[in-house]
């Protein structure tokens, strides 16, 4: 009985705060989802509409950019993915030990170094008087300028460290012996990395995968500022929250469908229990 | 060992210079062009001046936007101090039904993407505390921050709980301590170093968000990642902005030293 008053004691202000303002504010939206912005006063009205889910299918801008932003994200997470995999690979096998131990805070750094510093940053590098057209225009390659691309090299190079971090990891904790094993074996190294080591170190790429997925997905101060005119779904929540909160809100439920489904698929393979 | 041919060791090294460069010249490209004269930041740099770290330090509106930024990381690493250790001590010691859950809502607000926390956090002050007089003001913030701070308190604090021995509290309570001596003479000294080290990056987290802040701020209060965005979002935006990204790049290395050190701490203990 003193230990449940105890646990009573401990949770009690914590479950408080997450429940009470914060699950509490969650589910508020989820239901202004349902209301209705009189057009003339724009005051929210409560009641129960599927128009505005509606909107998001019918409205051709709307659902393209949902499609867009899912595809941006998937894009991310490939990337960092094909990035993580050959880094970790050099770091934890190939690099001695002081290059590994630099190499480890070198990727490491940037995580702290902000995030608006890391995107005017990329604005810096990528503008069209910038320094990646000065360096590579004279072999005849213009940079992609503000575009979807810049977009996704900008969100790869804000969450790379998310994937990079656990891939390395993952990849210093194989026993040695498995590599002697499979050279013995006949297989070259190509083969080992395929066979061996990308099935062991699947569940470090899944939970990395989650956060650049996750992360991308709800992202749009990227591309508002290294852009140009792409749109993300959190471009159209922020857009709409002060004129028509119901549809930013009917918005917001779509990139917290995408997560949950995306976690939902990644949860049989034993990930989320190693995060 | 992994026995690859030369030209592949090259191929992965040439990746690894390739991903080094890509991380670090965008950051090297924003400190020399806070020394650039020119009003827009543009490549190569033609002449050098200290134009506009002069203009940076003399700015109020830069002043006010980082006392802004250390009032609400301070405030909300406050409160992410005491829910995330009280969490970490109830998940840690006991057991009891929907364990999972809590472990899971303390992720959740940073596992949603910040625009749905802030919009989520937004849509509760403004359409319903306020109809009914409650004016959360600069608070919202503070509240805002601190809920998606306290996992970062949690996770270290948690951490080293796990490796804590019962037997020198059980030690202490057998030579008659109250319970509040054994958590301030015994139990707290164990897990300070965890506890300062979650303090610092909830208060970093704090620092560098953008998102959330922007639908929780209210009107006309800056923070110093707002400052920033406001002066990005401006068509010719002013060279103080690289300025102030040098700073907040230079005070970045500082929770990494601090990590490296008390990680050092707890090395030279065990």
């Amino acid at each position: 009985m003193k230990r449940r008053t105890q646990l009573a004691g401990l949770l009690a202000l914590p479950m408080f705060w997450l429940v009470g303002i914060y699950i509490f504010s969650l589910i508020m939206l989820l239901a202004t989802a349902f209301w209705t912005t009189d057009p003339f006063t724009s005051k929210v009205k409560p009641g129960f509409t599927l128009r505005n889910f509606e909107q998001l299918i019918v409205n051709p801008a709307y659902l393209s950019t949902a499609v867009r932003t899912l595809l941006i994200a998937l894009a991310v997470t490939a990337l960092c993915m094909l990035i993580s995999v050959p880094l970790g690979i050099f770091m934890a096998k190939i690099a001695k030990p002081w290059l590994r131990g630099l190499l480890a805070v070198a990727i490491t750094l940037p995580l702290w170094a902000g995030y608006l510093v890391k995107i005017l940053a990329m604005r810096v590098t990528f503008t069209d008087e910038g320094f990646f057209n000065w360096a590579l225009g004279p072999f005849g390659i213009t940079g992609p300028s503000f575009s979807v691309t810049t977009v996704i090299l900008t969100l790869t190079y804000l969450w790379l460290p998310y994937m990079a971090i656990p891939v390395y990891t993952a990849i210093r904790q194989l026993p040695a012996n498995l590599f002697d094993a499979s050279a013995d074996l006949g297989a070259g190294a190509w083969r080992t990395i395929r066979t061996i080591v990308l099935p062991l170190i699947k569940p470090a790429i899944i939970a990395g995968s989650i956060f650049t997925f996750s992360l991308s997905l709800g992202d749009y101060i990227a591309a508002k500022f290294v852009g140009g005119s792409t749109q993300m779904i959190g471009s159209i929540i922020a857009s709409n929250i002060n004129l028509n909160p119901p549809v930013a809100a009917a918005f917001a439920v779509v990139p917290i469908a995408f997560v949950v489904v995306y976690l939902l698929s990644v949860q049989r393979t034993g990930a989320l229990e190693r995060m | 060992m992994l026995r690859l041919s030369r030209g592949a060791r090259i191929g992965l090294g040439t990746i690894v210079t390739v991903v080094l460069v890509f991380m670090y010249v965008p950051l090297l490209l924003v400190v020399l062009n806070s020394f650039n004269a020119a009003r827009i930041a543009s490549w190569p740099i033609r002449d050098f001046s200290l134009e506009w770290w002069g203009k940076a330090f003399a700015s109020e509106p830069i002043r006010a936007a980082l006392l802004n930024s250390v009032l609400v990381g301070l405030g909300a690493t406050a409160v992410a101090l005491v829910l995330g250790t009280l969490v970490a001590f109830a998940l840690q010691r006991h057991s009891f039904f929907g364990k999972q859950s809590v472990s899971l809502l303390i992720v959740l607000p940073i596992a949603l993407p910040g625009v749905v926390t802030g919009v989520a956090l937004n849509n509760t002050y403004n359409q319903l505390l306020e109809p009914i007089g409650i004016q959360v003001g600069y608070f919202g913030m503070i509240i805002a921050h601190a809920t998606f701070c306290i996992v970062m308190v949690f996770n270290n604090v948690f951490a080293r709980l796990r490796r804590l021995s019962p037997n020198v509290e059980e030690a202490s309570r057998d030579l008659g301590a109250t319970p509040w001596q054994t958590f301030r003479l015994v139990t707290f000294p164990q897990f300070r170093s965890a506890f300062i080290a979650g303090g610092i990056l909830a208060f970093a987290l704090s620092f560098d968000e953008v998102v959330v802040t922007i639908f929780t701020a209210p009107a006309g209060v800056d923070t110093l990642p707002l400052w920033m965005m406001n002066q990005m979002a401006r068509p010719n935006e002013a060279s103080t902005v690289n300025v102030v990204a040098t700073i907040v790049i230079l005070f970045s290395l500082l929770p990494v030293w601090a990590s490296q050190r008390l990680g050092r701490e707890i090395g030279d203990r065990n």
